[in-house]
């Protein structure tokens, strides 16, 4: 039996089409239309797992889109999903770090990947894939130059939590002549104090799995691991971790009515 | 399904504005109030009408900002903003302020709003020590009272005082009976309906309308809860919502929440069970009003030890399976709390747990439902 998983999130869709095994996964820009995005992503996906749409026995959606999705069978949020996800590529996680475009989000998970405990950031971009966004606009350089270029740096103290404030702190030390390598660094090292705040909350037990867009940098993973004193595990594909929570949730709910009938 | 007597409530409400201007008009005095910590017996006790001018909407806040600083807690910043813009016919029609020192933000802000009213702030103790912060809340009651009768033109004798509990006592009791009904399972009411009741109650002028009415809403409920009606699905879960003072406008949460499939059951906030306590009717009135009013369990307090229990014993009785904890931003002290009272839920009572943080704006609404629907699926 086939179900499928899609996430709406602010700067990237994505789906993931599940038997017990991922046969297809498919990420694109959200865009400014979320419902037509999550459309085509999930269209993709099919494509992507030669799957046809008729053999979908359930459809789970997910991500702050879910709400404009006609065609999904239930919607769960992405904390949910995202714990499930992770869960299921890592077995022995207990502890989900999740940076997407507008969320920060740090959740403990049970051995079945449910949630027990979650935090996440209050509705400013401090920390968040938005934050990073920004400041790689300032310094002209793409997320992942930006990651690349942080590694090789000695981090200078950014202290804005605030994306606005930081931007005008970056300006500032641009305009000092800092090096742009301890720039970036900084501003890498600021989102993993950010995580450490909130990770207080809820403590991070291990293992530690780490998941959405800005785990798709190496260099990212490398320096907010080392700032939490934990290792992180990540997935091939950071990105999809919501989606296929979604998916292995929408398969559950597949089995669960077949069960009935 | 409808209330019929909720809606005649309504239709009251409507009037009472009318109301309470004839009142002041034919030459009875209006009295403010601000916080749970200040005694409206003794308003009362005086002849006037009591009503909360507590701020609980948006709508004034903007025009606040151009006095008070942007981040402090909009329950003050609204509480100001109506004073400033004119625009709550209660503030308008009071003839005289009741405040207490309830945290900084307030005190500060009774400092400007002394502008705009005759005012008397209360000395809040920081604890609730029998020996020393008792005997002191004590003498700020009878100063509060001289001020009353100064202000007034009126004459508060014992006798009056003791109507006046017993009043208010009736009031509470039953607020009581009224919350107590959620315990049922199902519950036959909403906690937006049960927030709706709590607080048009404290607009009536005439106390034993509002009363009546209340009572005629109590009678059809428990005839609903006989008959085993729901308010809510049969699974949704049963939460209890702590924290900040919640009211008509400022009930962001409690909407979010029930929006989500939640059953908001249980209100240890102030309009809620931290009110419905019984003042004793038997010995000195001074000293039974202290007594009781001084032992509201707000994060004030320091050490609150109160609230603690106060949880322990409605997560109990109200079968709650989840835990919300509502905090205004710049609240500090509640802010602070919110750690100690995670501990003790999820500690001693193993429930899920979920702080919100907010204003009373609606800015944040997205973000609030995510958090608040994967709370609710935490709990299954």
């Amino acid at each position: 039996m086939i179900a499928a998983g899609v996430d709406v999130g602010s700067v990237a869709a994505k789906a993931v089409i599940f038997d017990g095994e991922i046969l297809g996964g498919a990420v694109i820009p959200t865009g400014w239309d979320p419902k037509r995005a999550g459309e085509e992503v999930f269209r993709l996906a099919l494509a992507e797992a030669g799957v046809d749409r008729q053999a979908v026995a359930r459809v789970v959606g997910t991500g702050y889109g879910r709400i404009r999705l006609p065609f999904i069978d239930k919607r769960i949020t992405e904390i949910s999903c995202h714990a499930k996800g992770a869960a299921h590529l890592f077995p022995s996680c207990r502890t989900v770090i999740d940076i997407g475009g507008q969320d920060l989000k740090v959740v403990s998970v049970d051995a079945d990947g449910s949630v027990t405990d979650f935090v996440m950031n209050d509705k400013c971009a401090a920390g968040t894939g938005r934050f990073l966004q920004v400041m790689a606009g300032v310094l002209d350089m793409s997320l992942l130059e930006l990651g690349e270029a942080a590694l090789a740096g000695e981090p200078v103290q950014i202290n804005s939590m605030c994306t606005v404030f930081a931007e005008t702190e970056i300006i500032g030390l641009l305009a000092q002549g800092t090096d742009k390598a301890a720039i970036c660094a900084g501003i890498i090292r600021s989102i993993a104090r950010r995580v450490r705040s909130l990770s207080g909350r809820v403590p991070l037990r291990p293992e530690c799995a780490f998941t959405g867009g800005l785990a798709l940098s190496p260099a990212v993973c490398a320096i907010i691991s080392q700032e939490l004193g934990v290792p992180f595990q990540v997935s091939d594909a950071p990105q999809l971790t919501g989606a296929l929570g979604a998916a292995i949730l929408a398969h559950g709910l597949a089995g669960s009515a077949k069960e009935r009938a | 399904m409808t209330l019929a007597a909720l809606e005649k409530m309504k239709a009251l409400s409507e009037r009472n504005v009318l109301e309470i201007n004839k009142a002041h008009d034919a030459g009875r005095k209006v009295v403010g109030h601000y916080c749970l910590y200040s005694p409206s017996e003794l308003a009362l006790a005086a002849g006037a009408i009591p009503v909360p001018l507590c701020g609980t909407r948006n709508d004034p806040i903007p025009a606040a900002e151009e006095v008070l600083p942007r981040n402090l807690c909009p329950l003050i910043k609204s509480s100001f903003g109506f004073a400033a813009t004119d625009t709550c016919p209660y503030f308008a029609v009071s003839d005289f302020l009741v405040g207490d020192t309830t945290c900084d933000g307030k005190k500060k802000m009774f400092e400007l709003l002394s502008a705009y009213k005759p005012m008397h702030v209360l000395q809040l103790p920081q604890n609730q020590d029998p020996e020393t912060a008792l005997p002191f809340w004590e003498n700020e009651l009878y100063r509060l009272k001289d001020r009353l009768e100064a202000e007034l033109g009126a004459v508060i004798t014992e006798a009056d005082i003791r109507r006046a509990i017993k009043l208010m006592n009736r009031e509470r009791m039953l607020l009581k009976r009224l919350m107590d009904l959620a315990k049922n399972q199902p519950s036959p009411i909403s906690g937006m309906d049960l927030l709706q009741i709590k607080f048009k109650l404290g607009f009536f002028p005439d106390k034993e309308q509002g009363l009546a009415v209340v009572e005629e809403i109590v009678e059809e409920l428990e005839e609903l809860a006989r008959a085993g009606h729901a308010a809510h699905p049969a699974d949704a879960p049963r939460i209890l919502l702590t924290g900040v003072p919640v009211g008509l406008g400022s009930d962001k949460a409690v909407r979010l929440i029930e929006d989500s499939g939640g059953a908001v059951v249980c209100f240890e906030s102030c309009g809620g069970y931290k009110k419905i306590y019984q003042v004793d009717e038997e010995g000195d009135p001074m000293k039974a009003l202290a007594a009781q009013y001084l032992s509201t369990p707000c994060s004030v307090m320091s050490p609150n030890t109160g609230r603690f229990e106060l949880l322990t014993r409605l997560i109990d009785e109200f079968s709650v399976q989840g835990v919300v904890d509502l905090t205004w931003q710049a609240c500090h002290t509640y802010n602070v709390e919110s750690y100690s009272i995670k501990k003790h839920v999820k500690e001693r009572h193993g429930l899920p747990f979920l702080q919100i943080e907010t204003d009373y704006s609606d800015s944040d609404a997205e973000q609030l439902k995510v958090r608040i629907e994967a709370f609710l699926e935490m709990i299954g």
